[in-house]
């Protein structure tokens, strides 16, 4: 039965076990960026006059910490769309 | 990678029996030194990006001829957006605001026309990583230059710091930068432009009308507004951080 699966398939499907893997990395920055996100929040519960800059740091903040997410993103768009590995066959 | 996810035949997935469609397609390709160059979504998108950038700012300069003395609401509108980056680059750069101040909000300005591009049906020249990477290593070339003029050869101690071991660590940091600043724009400009698509592509009739609107607006308005402000914000903090120590 396994003599039935095709080298191209099998790279195929193996690579889309691993993008779905991939995109795990996006509870990272979910956890992080809603960390940041509440301690936002209580510093504008205790100074709100300053919730402007408290809303770009924030945002800065949490802009950095999407980066790694957005790598596995960027990981599991080139398995599925771009894939270098079908190259090696 | 290099052209953004120009068409890989046998990598795709989603066949084309499908619409679902956010590709860069070549219009035209032509042989330059043994090299087969092609013209191709990115490069007609960035050229309708900047003349709405030209128009606009030609709009802008006729209106506030037209009478400087009496302002009127275009003058006064311009007024307000240019005073409001000033502030914001003079809040970052201080007192190096004066140098940088037109390159960022030219920079801001193009990316996010860029991102907003994606409303009037364009594919954002943004979802190209060759736009963002040429972007973030201008942003490159600038941090290390003002790093040197800062400097000199003080910049090799920088390296050593705080071990001697630690050189290969610094030097990887140096260029993980334009790296990590390229790929968060396109990774975030990317996948709105995958989702959109994925939308008009897969989903019956009635499911377009109306509802894109709302992604239209997380994806396009939320998200590239953010992402302008971070990459300028970022280009601003990194130089500002080399001109002054």
């Amino acid at each position: 039965m396994m003599s039935q699966i095709t080298n191209e398939g099998l790279i195929l499907a193996c690579s889309a076990i691993g993008a779905g893997l991939a995109l795990i990395a996006g509870v990272g920055p979910g956890i992080g960026q809603g960390i940041a996100a509440g301690h936002g929040a209580s510093a504008v519960g205790r100074n709100p006059g300053a919730k402007g800059d408290i809303m770009s740091t924030m945002l800065l903040g949490q802009a950095v910490a999407e980066t790694t997410g957005l790598y596995g993103l960027v990981i599991g768009l080139i398995l599925l769309y771009a894939n270098p590995l079908l190259g090696k066959l | 990678m290099g052209n953004g996810f120009a068409a890989a035949p046998g990598a795709m997935l989603l066949d084309s029996s499908n619409e679902v469609d956010f590709f860069i397609h070549s219009y035209y390709e032509f042989e330059l030194f043994g090299q087969t160059l092609s013209i191709n979504t990115t490069m007609v998108t960035t050229a309708v990006v900047c003349l709405i950038m030209l128009g606009l700012i030609l709009f802008a300069r006729h209106e506030i001829m037209k009478d400087y003395d009496e302002p009127n609401v275009v003058q006064n509108v311009t007024e307000m957006i240019i005073e409001m980056l000033d502030k914001m680059v003079e809040g970052s750069m201080g007192k190096h605001a004066p140098k940088y101040r037109n390159y960022v909000i030219t920079l801001m300005t193009f990316i996010l026309l860029s991102n907003l591009s994606g409303l009037i049906g364009l594919r954002p020249p943004t979802a190209d990583f060759g736009t963002t990477f040429s972007l973030a290593l201008i942003t490159f070339v600038m941090i290390e230059y003002a790093w040197i003029k800062n400097k000199g050869f003080g910049i090799v101690k920088d390296l050593l710091e705080p071990f001697p071991v630690f050189l290969p660590v610094n030097i990887i940091s140096e260029f993980a930068t334009p790296v990590s600043m390229s790929l968060r724009m396109f990774g975030n400009v990317l996948a709105g432009t995958i989702m959109l698509g994925l939308w008009y592509g897969l989903m019956p009739w009635f499911a377009k009308i109306g509802i894109p609107a709302f992604l239209h607006v997380y994806f396009d308005f939320f998200s590239g507004a953010i992402q302008t402000y971070v990459f300028g914000m970022l280009t601003m903090t990194f130089v500002a951080d080399r001109c002054s120590d």
